[in-house]
């Protein structure tokens, strides 16, 4: 056994992660571990009830309790202009309510208090008077005329409705399907659901009331646009604002958003001058920050007899809970959602989204969806399910029959997407082959006979990740493009600022490695800094899988402008032109000699030194740049997940799960693998566990991790990963991104695994998650609503 | 009231509420913060630390319930500067990633090979089915923990 400690390595390749070394002695340093002295501590009185009229709010005696500094009110900030706060997506959330609650576990009040538990007691001292009023629960009754309006803070808005979206061309979609040999279509529900990372959302605020800086240790994926957010928010002068976003414990899309709990610690320190935590406890986690999904559709598929699928048509209701505070490309209400025409090659698509406020969280994009991408795949590959049903034809055969072709590449889709690369049928041919497809399907035939039941599902999703390029996406007119600063050392360490934030995806090694790549620099000589405004470039973060393609893509190129000037400075020192050089790897030589050489090493001292250097080469080995990519990435992947479901209950066990994904080139294979690992449980969960679900009042039924279920060791299988390698043609090592690929791919396998299961009881279709009770009421013929408990 | 605990071998005396919990104790009062605090219903494992010898969640455990025993926490996994085979396992087989839930996975890991210290793919599976990890689908985290028994073995061999 060799040991674990570093080793000289360069470049791509399987590495040990740089940031264990303090992770697993306990020494890393969450937002939770900051301690600052005179410290205080926050906590939020939090809305029993889904949709209710605030009458009164009495705040004395909890103002009495020992140890209490403050009590802040919606009132309190009303006076500073603080009670409402824009959201990403242009309209405004309470930060503290004023008028009405309009979820269950909204922001109410705020306590600030010497030590954790004093606040949490002084909380339970608030009392407020509510006139309670009927909840807007199921999204689908959300624009029904007699539904109660829950947004009456907004003038003219006399109803629940946000918004119309819609993508493709209607009228030649409509065509297609009214030619359509075969026509199916099916109701399907992608339920809310929470990412639920382990470590809770927090932040630790601290105003210094001299200099008037702010600093922000805070659970933030995206650190820079969440300053510029609080300048304009606060009318924080944004170069006194300093964010620190420290090792965060998992992110999924839930820490991208700006919560109530971020700014009244704010507001605290400023009250107090003194620094002030809030980390919110996991049921306020769950019932309050950033859920996923929630998208009720109604696809339908046109084909021709013989499974050529034609087009496809979808309508959705979105519900986007009381606020309307998705964190996506602000052009894109729906997100990315019209990538739904997936991986097929079509003739006509049409989509529309119907955004509704309900009594429910804020949010709907986060948990690894790629902007919505999940829903889409999700949409698309059930319904080439559904169509498989229909035709009694095998599903892998036809998807086979209809995947893209390498030669289509770069494709055009119906809705406008351009795929830069990709060689589908390899990878379906691949995953089929791991799987032992027709073996497997021949130990289903041979179980049928005997009342068994085993499902073997099939799905491949097409990713579309790397957002930019700016001039169509930005967030809050931050175009999404980010930049990247590299400083080679005189003694040839390496210092690399990035813009984007590691919530575990392992930044502070692959960005090294890319360096490394570039340079010909060992790993452990690269230093990379992230998660700190007043330290790094300016940059959107890191969510929708976009940090390898966008600022890994600006990671190389910042490196490639270092090795241009080193090149010059090797040529002064060899006193050849710069034009006689060439490089090696690590080194320029004279073209012809190798053994005149200069290594980056001896470039980066010569550049710091009184070499002399042509006219207008400044010394030095530094350079910055920002990339803004010419289009997204598209990274692709088949899945193919055996079942065994339990007649008598309908439990559900995952006996296998095949993935192949092909992410471009793969810059560490072992953080790769280890990406996909993590979204295949993520696709387990979902497809038979995870719900946040709500009663008829708006009670959230999954507020600990009790009622929301998470999957464990027990009910995950050994992953049987594959991959294929289709390098990115645009992006400069080739690289597509992977942080989500498996979240995407993996819950429609996982479903059309367990409904191929129960196909002989003549089952079509059934929503997430497939608990024991939901597959048994579908093998019963009464499928459920998974999302209400309502009768 | 007063307790005393001895934390990794050095006692640790302070002046608490009777209702303060052992995870508090540990991040507040002894000032160490590899153990985390991650869901207060004992479902999530990371606040996992060592009572006498046992695994433990340490955010169902009071404070003065722990009062004149021994804990150990993830910063007692290293001796004499060399690190325990569970965390060279974690990070040879990449068992981690945010590194929220290591430090409960490791304790646990560490109690598992004591007691079985070849143990299958399924009872390794089994001994952290009450803790959850939301980045590495559990995959790794067996592959670290197997890849930490064979260590020992080999060494044990050689010794």
């Amino acid at each position: 056994m060799t040991t674990v400690e570093e080793r000289p390595h360069t470049g791509f390749g399987r590495t040990l992660r740089k940031e264990d070394v303090r992770l697993v002695r306990g020494k890393g340093n969450y937002v939770d571990d900051v301690r600052l002295p005179g410290m205080l501590h926050g906590a939020l009185l939090r809305s029993p009830h889904a949709h209710a009229k605030i009458l009164s709010i009495d705040t004395s005696a909890a103002e009495a309790m020992p140890k209490v500094l403050a009590v802040i009110t919606g009132e309190t900030l009303k006076g500073l202009g603080l009670a409402w706060m824009p959201t990403l997506s242009y309209d405004v959330q309470a930060v503290l309510a004023t008028d009405k609650v309009r979820f269950q576990g909204q922001e109410v009040a705020f306590v600030i208090a010497e030590d954790h538990y004093a606040a949490r007691d002084a909380v339970e001292m608030i009392e407020v008077d509510y006139e309670p009023l009927p909840a807007v629960v199921d999204a689908k009754k959300a624009l029904d005329p007699d539904a109660p309006v829950i947004r009456d803070d907004k003038e003219n808005q006399a109803n629940n409705h946000i918004f119309d979206w819609e993508s493709g061309d209607q009228a030649k979609t409509d065509e297609v399907f009214a030619n359509a040999e075969v026509v199916v279509a099916q109701d399907i529900l992608y339920p809310r659901v929470h990412p639920a990372p382990l470590e809770t959302c927090g932040s630790v605020a601290d105003m210094d009331p001299v200099t008037g800086k702010l600093t922000l240790y805070t659970t933030s994926q995206a650190p820079h646009a969440h300053r510029t957010v609080y300048a304009l928010v606060a009318g924080l002068p944004e170069h006194k604002i300093r964010v620190i976003a420290p090792d965060i414990g998992g992110g999924f899309g839930n820490k991208v958003g700006i919560y109530p709990g971020y700014v009244m610690s704010i507001v605290g320190s400023i009250v107090t001058g003194r620094p002030v935590k809030w980390v919110e406890d996991r049921a306020e986690h769950l019932m309050s920050t950033s859920f996923a999904r929630d998208y009720h559709m109604r696809g339908e598929i046109a084909a021709t007899k013989d499974g050529k699928i034609l087009g496809l048509r979808v309508n959705v209701i979105a519900d986007h809970g009381a606020f309307n505070a998705t964190a996506q490309p602000t052009k894109f209400p729906a997100g990315f959602f019209h990538v739904f025409t997936g991986s097929y090659d079509l003739q006509a698509a049409h989509c529309k989204v119907t955004g509704v406020y309900t009594n429910k969280a804020p949010g709907g994009v986060a948990y690894a969806c790629s902007f919505r991408i999940t829903e889409a795949v999700y949409l698309v590959e059930r319904m080439v399910d559904v169509l498989a049903y229909e035709l009694k034809a095998d599903p892998a055969e036809l998807r086979m029959k209809n995947l893209l072709q390498p030669e289509q590449f770069p494709y055009t889709t119906q809705t406008g997407w351009e795929y830069d690369s990709g060689d589908y049928p390899k990878a379906l041919k691949l995953a089929m082959d791991m799987a032992g497809y027709d073996a497997l399907r021949r130990e289903q035939a041979e179980k049928r006979e005997r009342g068994e039941l085993m499902g073997i599902g099939v799905a491949f999703f097409t990713e579309a990740v790397g957002a930019g390029p700016r001039k169509h996406m930005d967030i809050l007119g931050l175009g999404m493009a980010d930049g990247a600063e590299l400083r080679i050392h005189p003694t040839g360490k390496a210092v690399l600022r990035i813009s984007v934030k590691t919530q575990g995806q392992g930044h502070e090694t692959t960005f090294a490695q890319i360096v490394g790549n570039e340079l010909g620099l060992p790993t452990a000589d690269i230093e990379v800094v992230h998660g700190d405004t007043d330290q790094t470039p300016f940059g959107l973060g890191t969510y929708g899988s976009r940090s390898t393609p966008v600022s890994g893509a600006a990671t190389a190129l910042v490196a490639r402008k270092i090795r241009d000037k080193a090149r010059i400075v090797a040529a002064a020192m060899l006193e050849v032109s710069p034009d006689d050089l060439e490089w090696a790897g690590d080194r320029f030589h004279v073209k012809g000699d190798p053994e005149q050489a200069k290594t980056i090493q001896e470039i980066a001292m010569a550049a710091h030194s009184s070499l002399e250097l042509p006219e207008g080469v400044e010394g030095h080995l530094d350079a910055t740049t920002v990339y803004n990519p010419p289009n997204l990435t598209y990274p692709f992947g088949a899945y193919i997940c055996v079942v065994d479901v339990d007649p008598g209950t309908g439990g559900v066990k995952v006996r296998r799960f095949i993935a192949v994904d092909d992410c471009g080139v793969r810059i560490n294979p072992m953080i790769v693998e280890g990406q996909v690992h993590g979204g295949l449980a993520d696709g387990v969960g979902m497809a038979l566990m995870q719900v946040i679900a709500f009663d008829e009042e708006g009670n959230h039924l999954g507020a600990s991790f009790m009622d929301y279920l998470l999957p464990t060791a027990l009910e995950c299988p050994s992953w049987e990963l594959g991959e294929t390698v289709t390098p990115s043609p645009h992006h400069p090592i080739g690289a597509k991104g992977v942080g989500e690929s498996a979240t995407v791919g993996s819950p429609c396998a996982v479903v059309n695994a367990v409904l191929d299961a129960i196909k002989p009881y003549g089952v079509r279709h059934a929503d997430m998650p497939l608990t024991p009770a939901a597959v048994w009421e579908a093998m019963q013929g009464r499928p459920i609503r998974t999302d209400l408990a309502i009768p | 009231m007063q307790v005393t605990i001895t934390i990794n071998g050095s006692a640790e005396t302070h002046e608490v509420e009777p209702r303060l919990l052992l995870v508090h104790f540990i991040r507040e009062q002894a000032g160490l913060r590899g153990t985390h605090w991650g869901c207060d219903t004992s479902n999530c494992g990371t606040c996992v630390v060592w009572l006498d010898g046992k695994p433990v969640k340490s955010c169902t455990v009071f404070a003065a319930m722990a009062d004149g025993h021994e804990v150990r926490t993830v910063e007692g996994l290293e001796q004499g500067g060399q690190l325990d085979p569970v965390q060279q396992g974690f990070m040879e087989c990449h068992g981690l990633q945010c590194g929220f839930c290591t430090p409960g996975m490791l304790m646990t890991a560490r109690a598992l090979l004591d007691d079985n210290p070849d143990p299958t793919e399924t009872e390794i599976r089994v001994a952290i089915s009450g803790q959850l990890c939301r980045c590495t689908g559990y995959e790794n985290i067996v592959r670290s923990v197997r890849w930490a028994a064979e260590k020992e073995a080999s060494e044990e061999v050689t010794a």
